[in-house]
This record gives C-alpha cells, sequence and structure tokens, in this order.
C-alpha cells in the first residue's frame, strides 16, 4: 500500500516525545523520516534511546522502550556534523528533503551552522520546522524546559487540582504529546502551503505557546470579564467548568484504588440516576434541578460516593450508561490495553519489529483512513542502522565509501 | 493567503469537534458551521459577556468558533437535506459527530456524499470510533479522560483521593487534534490522488495513546505507573518536584542540577540571595561544581558522595524557591541554565511579557457590540501563512443567505 504521505522525506532531528512523536505521525502515514544522530554522543541527545522501560535484563542505547515507542517506521542515520565531510552529507540530505525538524534548545542547529537561512539555501522551498518550549522568538528564548514545565508555566498545571491541595497537574508530560500533534499539524500545514504557492516557510512552534491555547473560553473570561481561575479556595477540577453539571465527578468505587466518573448533563440524567440509586437522598426536592443541585455539590458528592463505593466500577458504569447517564471506570493501563474491547478492535496496540528487541506493541494512531491507513511494523532504528541504506539510496555512495565514512568518523 | 484558504469545511455542530473546526478555520478554511434550527446548546454555555446570560453572549461559544461562518439546516427536513447535498457537493471537508448511524439512515453518509463529491475527506469523530456501538451511549470530556487513560496517572501520592481530571476540555482537545491531523494528512494525500477518503477518529483511542509512559509502560513490561503529587506517574516513586514559594504560589523545581555548571551558578545564587549559610549542604554544591568525569546519576543511592550531591541540589532548591516568589524562582533558576518553571494560573500566563512580546494577544472585532476583545494567539507561527480570526464566532443562521445563495441560483 501506497502511504498517504510517501511522496515526502523528512530530515528528522527531534528526539523526546514532543518532537519525535510528530515524526512518527508522518512515519506512520508513510512519509520517510530520516533521524540524523551524533555517533560520539551515540545519539543521547534524545534520552530515551536507552533509558526506562525495558523489555527484559538487557540495557543499551538501542532498548529504550520509549524511544522504540515514538520512532517507529523511521530510519536512522549516524553523522558526526564536526567533520566537514558530514556536513556535506547533510547539505545533500537536505537538498532532498522536502522539511526539516528539530525541538532542540533554541539556536542549536544555527549553531551549527544549518539555521533557517543556511537550509533555505540549500533548498530554497525547504520547510523547516523547529519546537521548543518558548520559541525561537522573545525575552525567555534561551529558557530550557520540559514537559512538566511547559505545563507548569502555561497554566495546565494549576488547572488540575483537588480543593485545599497542591496542584495535582498531569502525572505526565501531556504536553510532549500535544507539542508533537502542534509539531506534525505545522509541518503539513507548511507543506500544503508549499504544494498551493511553491514557498517553504520556517515554522517557530513555541511548546508553552501551543499550551497557552489549550484554556479557551477560561482565557476569555479573563479578558472580557476579568475573572481569574485563581481563586480564594481552587474549586476542584473533576466537577465540570462549563457548562453546569452536578453531579459531576470521580468517585471511589469497591476495592483498593478504583473510581468511576460520572457526569449529570441535566435533570433528566439525575432522574435516571435516581431510579438506578433508589435512595432517600436521590427524591430530595432541593436536588430536583440542576441549580440546586450546583448550590449543593458538598453533601451531594457525599451521597453519591457512599452510593459507589458499594459498587464494582465496570457494573456501574455499564448500568448507569443503559440508563443514558455518561459515567466511564477510570481504567488502569491493563485494563484499558488488554481486557478493554473497543481499544483491541480498534487495532489501537500494534506489535513492531525491533532489530534488537524483537516484537514489542506500541502505541497506535487513533484513526483510521479509508484509502490510506497508517502502518505501523518496523521498531525504532538503533544508532545509526539505517546509515548505508540512506546513504547508498540518497547519496549514490557505495558500501565501500561508507565503510571508509565510518573507519574516518564521519558516520 | 494562508495555507487552506479555500479549502471549504462542513461542520456539523458539536461541542465535540468545535475545537477542530476552529483549528481549520483559523488556518484560513472556509468553515461554514451547520447548526439545526435553535441553535447549538453550546450557545447557551457560561461564561458570558458580562456574566449576563442571553443570546450571542456566551464566551464558550465565541472562543470554539472563531473564523467560521453559520448556517442553519434541519437535516431531518427533505429539502433542507437536498441544500446539504449541494453544499457538500461544493466541500473539501465533512467534520461531524454524529449518532454512528444517523447520516446513514438520512442517505447523507461518506458513499452517498462521495458519489456527489469524490473529492471530499469526511471526519467522523466519535467516542469510540464509527464501527463500535458504544459510541452511541453518552460521553462527556470527563467520562472519555476517565475511561480513555489519562485520569488514571493524574492525581496525588496519597491514593485515598481521587485522580484528578485537568480543567480545559482536553478529552475534546484530544480527540480534535487527532481529527486535524488525519485531515492535514487526506488533504495533502489527495494532492497526489486526487480523491478523498473516509476517516475515523476514536476519542477513546486518542486518550489512550496520550498517556505517555502510562501506556508504554505496560507494552514494554507490564508494569502500571501510580499517581505521584503534581508530578509523573510512576512505577518507580520519585523525588518530589513541587515546592511553594514565598508567595503563596507553587512552582515546579524541574530537574535539579546534575552537571558542575549547573551547580556553580546554583552555589552563586544562593550566595547572592544571602542563604548559604541556612543550607549545611552547602559544601556538596561546591564539590559538584569542581566535579570531575561523569556524574554517574545511575549510582544514585549507592554512591554516597553522588547522592549527597545530588541531593544538596534538590535542597538548595527547595529553600531558594521558599524564600522567593515563585516568579522569582522561575526566573532565576531558568537564568541559572536550570530548567523550572512557576505555575501560573492560564490568567497569569496569557499576561505573561514573554508571549505578549510574541504576539499571543489578538483583538477581536465585534462590530455589533461596538467592542474590541483580546483573546488567545496562535498555537503556532507560519509567517508564509499565517494563523488570524478572521471573524468573531457566528451568530445564529447570520451566513444562510451568503452560503445558499448560489446553491439555490443553480436549480
Amino acid at each position: 500500500m501506497q502511504g498517504a504521505l510517501a511522496n515526502y522525506r523528512i530530515c528528522d532531528f527531534t528526539g523526546q516525545l514532543a518532537g519525535a512523536g510528530a515524526t512518527k505521525w508522518l512515519a506512520s502515514f508513510g512519509a520517510e523520516v530520516i533521524r540524523i544522530e551524533d555517533p560520539l554522543r551515540q545519539g543521547r541527545w534524545d534520552i530515551l534511546r536507552g533509558t526506562e522501560p525495558f523489555i527484559d535484563e538487557r540495557r543499551g542505547i538501542d532498548l529504550g522502550g520509549g524511544f522504540n515507542n515514538h520512532n517507529t517506521e523511521k530510519y536512522g542515520i549516524t553523522l558526526n556534523l564536526r567533520t566537514e565531510r558530514a556536513r556535506e552529507i547533510l547539505t545533500e540530505i537536505v537538498r532532498q528533503s522536502d522539511a526539516v525538524t528539530e525541538n532542540f534548545a533554541a539556536g542549536v542547529l544555527e549553531s551549527w551552522g544549518f539555521g533557517y537561512d543556511a537550509l533555505k539555501r540549500i533548498k530554497p522551498d525547504i520547510v523547516y520546522v523547529s519546537n521548543c518550549g518558548f520559541g525561537h522568538v522573545g525575552p525567555y528564548s534561551r529558557f530550557k524546559t520540559w514537559g512538566p514545565i511547559v505545563q507548569a508555566v502555561s497554566g495546565l498545571t494549576f488547572t488540575s487540582a483537588l480543593p485545599g491541595q497542591p496542584p495535582a497537574g498531569w502525572g505526565y508530560s501531556y504536553m510532549d504529546h500535544t507539542g508533537g500533534y502542534y509539531m506534525a499539524m505545522a509541518i503539513m500545514l507548511a507543506l500544503i502551503h508549499r504544494q498551493r504557492t511553491g514557498e517553504g516557510q520556517w515554522v517557530d512552534l513555541a511548546c508553552t505557546e501551543s499550551a497557552l491555547t489549550l484554556h479557551g473560553p477560561a482565557l476569555l473570561d479573563w479578558t472580557v470579564n476579568g475573572r481569574p481561575t485563581r481563586q480564594e479556595v481552587q474549586p476542584s477540577s473533576n466537577r465540570s467548568q462549563w457548562p453546569p453539571m452536578a453531579p459531576h465527578g470521580i468517585y471511589p468505587c469497591a476495592g483498593d484504588d478504583q473510581w468511576l466518573a460520572i457526569a449529570c448533563r441535566n435533570d433528566d440524567d439525575w432522574r435516571a440516576l435516581g431510579t438506578l440509586v433508589g435512595e432517600t437522598w436521590c427524591d430530595a426536592d432541593a436536588w430536583a434541578q440542576t441549580s440546586g443541585r450546583m448550590a449543593d455539590q458538598d453533601r451531594l458528592d457525599q451521597c453519591l460516593s457512599q452510593w459507589t463505593a458499594r459498587q464494582d466500577k465496570f457494573a456501574a458504569a455499564e448500568a448507569l450508561l443503559a440508563a443514558g447517564v455518561p459515567a466511564a471506570a477510570v481504567q488502569r493501563p491493563d485494563e484499558r490495553i488488554d481486557h478493554d474491547p473497543s481499544t483491541a478492535n480498534f487495532g489501537l496496540w500494534p506489535t513492531v519489529r525491533h532489530t534488537q528487541m524483537g516484537d514489542v506493541r506500541v502505541d497506535g494512531q487513533p484513526v483510521h483512513l479509508s484509502d490510506t491507513d497508517w502502518q505501523l511494523s518496523r521498531g525504532a532504528p538503533c544508532l545509526g542502522e539505517h546509515t548505508e541504506e540512506v546513504l547508498e539510496r540518497l547519496l549514490g555512495l557505495s558500501a565501500d565509501a561508507v565503510a571508509q565514512l565510518r573507519e574516518e568518523g564521519v558516520v | 493567503m494562508t495555507a487552506l484558504t479555500g479549502i471549504r469545511v462542513l461542520e456539523l455542530t458539536n461541542e465535540r469537534i468545535a475545537f477542530a473546526g476552529k483549528l481549520l478555520a483559523d488556518m484560513g478554511a472556509d468553515v461554514i458551521l451547520i447548526e439545526p434550527p435553535g441553535g447549538d446548546p453550546s450557545r447557551g454555555y457560561p461564561p458570558f459577556l458580562d456574566d449576563q446570560p442571553g443570546t450571542d453572549r456566551s464566551l464558550y461559544w465565541w472562543h470554539y468558533h472563531t473564523s467560521k461562518r453559520g448556517i442553519v439546516l434541519d437535516l431531518d427536513d427533505a429539502a433542507d437535506r437536498d441544500l446539504f447535498k449541494r453544499l457538500a457537493a461544493t466541500a473539501d471537508v465533512l467534520l461531524e459527530s454524529e449518532p454512528t448511524r444517523r447520516l446513514a439512515a438520512l442517505g447523507i453518509d461518506y458513499a452517498d456524499l462521495a458519489a456527489l463529491r469524490p473529492e471530499l475527506i469526511h471526519v467522523a469523530v466519535t467516542p469510540f470510533g464509527r464501527q463500535d456501538p458504544k459510541s452511541d451511549l453518552p460521553a462527556t470530556d470527563l467520562t472519555v479522560l476517565a475511561g480513555g487513560g489519562p485520569v488514571w496517572s493524574c492525581g496525588y501520592g496519597d491514593h485515598a483521593l481521587p485522580p484528578v481530571r485537568g480543567l480545559g476540555n482536553q478529552g475534546y482537545n484530544i480527540g480534535c487534534h487527532f481529527a486535524v491531523m488525519a485531515t492535514l494528512t487526506a488533504v495533502l494525500h489527495r494532492f497526489a490522488s486526487g480523491s478523498g477518503q473516509f476517516i475515523d477518529v476514536s476519542m477513546h483511542a486518542g486518550a489512550n495513546v496520550t498517556t505517555e509512559s502510562g501506556s508504554y509502560a505496560w507494552l514494554v513490561k507490564q508494569s502500571i505507573v501510580q499517581r505521584q503529587t503534581g508530578r509523573h506517574a510512576s512505577s518507580v516513586p520519585s523525588g518530589e518536584t513541587q515546592v511553594l514559594c514565598a508567595d503563596g504560589r507553587y512552582a515546579n523545581t524541574g530537574v535539579p542540577p546534575r552537571t558542575p555548571r549547573e551547580f556553580a551558578s546554583l552555589h552563586a545564587w544562593l550566595r547572592q540571595l544571602g542563604l548559604e549559610a541556612q543550607l549545611p549542604e552547602a559544601v556538596f554544591l561546591e564539590m559538584g561544581a569542581t566535579w570531575e568525569g561523569p556524574f554517574d546519576l545511575s549510582r544514585l543511592g549507592q554512591d554516597d558522595t553522588i547522592t549527597a550531591v545530588f541531593s544538596a541540589g534538590r535542597e538548595a532548591l527547595k529553600l531558594i524557591a521558599s524564600q522567593v516568589s515563585a516568579d522569582a524562582f522561575f526566573l532565576g533558576c531558568q537564568r541559572a541554565g536550570l530548567p523550572a518553571g512557576a505555575i501560573n494560573a492560564p490568567e497569569e500566563a496569557f499576561e505573561n511579557e514573554h508571549f505578549k512580546a510574541r504576539g499571543f494577544h489578538v483583538e477581536v472585532v465585534h462590530e455589533d457590540l461596538g467592542r474590541t476583545f483580546r483573546y488567545p494567539g496562535a498555537p503556532y507561527v507560519l509567517p508564509a501563512s499565517p494563523w488570524r480570526i478572521s471573524r468573531r464566532a457566528p451568530k445564529l443562521g447570520e451566513h444562510s443567505d451568503e452560503v445558499f445563495a448560489p446553491l439555490r441560483q443553480g436549480r
């Protein structure tokens, strides 16, 4: 099958999830993504290359489980850009690429002599997308970030909390994922623009800025009404922000660390829940309407929690859904990956073959395209795994010539 | 012209996909929002302009529908359905989140529309995918995030407290990000093939692959991450990263120093603040500053010196944070080369000098009110094809006449 993006070649310097996640999307739709890595530092700029989780007792630069997850279907070559020959080779790769992608700190690629002006001289219509925490322009452009810092400064950590507690934040790098999604969009938008105008460009993506757009109405409530989200007592973020819904929250269930999310959207949902629960508080006049329930959420949650605490989370979710009330068990990783027909039937966890690790399951893509669907079957490249293949294909170098380059410390 | 100028998108209004339409519209697509008679319920969602409920006063609506035109069609009515088909014959993209069998029952599903318009890209965003019967059960942002994995990882070290859902409709946002990525992929493919296709987006699957190691720690080695306060959920407990600063706000300390340069600048900062005497471990900072050879963090807990030096860095950060404001802590750390962050409320982030300098504040004219409001700006900066809010959100049926006129003429 010809992939949707089979016509595109990406010269890829990305690492970690924020960058690698973006080019994983492109690779899964058939783009030829060529990771360029440093042979001397063994590609360690991407710290996931050799870090936990590992599939077995083996350790090493090719065995990081996260790296494999984020770099499936990509090619990997090594270039020692301290050498003139490697820079010539990179120049040729850029000349044959549609886009150059990176998520270094601002200024790194430029310091190697491959900033946008240089790239444009090599290939006038090149698309260059940089992704860093604060972007390449602005007072904080030299500052460094990683996912949790992006989330902290952009408001995402603050808006995830229970009352009387410090911020809970996001228990993972939500903005590494999401920064990657915006980077993928930016690359494709710029490729669409180039297709229609013949013009390339440099997209300056600041992950913190992408994050800031995700608060939408709360920011308008600030700019229009002057209402801050920082309150004397922070409301629970498990409650509905907008529109008013109550009860709305995450409630304890029978067993250890078992939880159930329930969202009563309106009075119909409330009556349906009451019929299912059948306790006296369900008939309280004061709670018959949303306004009454909104005004008394603490007591409402207390009553509902006493009921949920006696229920199995999956059985209760099923019963509520059958009654027409939005509900979901808070699923653990094992439950949603190995025991959830909805993810299994969607084909969400494909197995890829990694040269050293063997067969490993990875995150698939949560979409299906009827004509040109994604495909993930090859694992992440080992360090320099495709150097020979790529240099031969793109530069016409013989195996002997590449062996010579290896000896000279170029690759 | 910008990247998506001239690309016509029909959006069947639904709060789940509103943000996807906005992302396309702000990049120049001609997004025509189709509402049923009476309008979309989210027109009635708070917050409201000046806190006064009323038609066209919902800031929720304002945010999610910028740059779109609005029309009214009753798809249950045969004449309106005919108009819809005529409109679909001029469209590039159909974006919808309808019940899985509704469009087929009305004779306007992908198969019907592709016969009129082979170039059409039909994007269906549903809770569990178009083939999954669960997609027709009620779902909200909360239930998507709870069932799909993110919530399991977010919350507190005290597991008697419920896990936490972060605000901002992030469950919807995830689905919208993938809907847009898939749309752009299909647009790029269409340049080569000339034909459209059907795209099936599962919100549940999207949440499942937006959990970082929540998923891949299980996929790689069947390990379950556990919630920790304000930092990554993890299979192995990690040190705290969240500190309360002198001004009552929190900060994220990021990764403590690991290089001599970082230890030296932290030590210098501590001295500058006159706090060295309060930190008995300061001597270990000096050792860190003059460390020779690799500072091997994998020996943490085994090598007493490495452990002491590393802990001294963490203690110094905690001490400084307790003595200065969150902003001072953030700026001081960053200037010392340490990636730390203040935990901002969204409005605090929005008013930050960095984002202002990058042009993140944009003015949108509401000519009907005779007022101009500040909106959040671009998630990415594409200089050749600029992101732009081309108009305020539409009133109900505001553009019906201008959209229908050419279709009626064609009869």
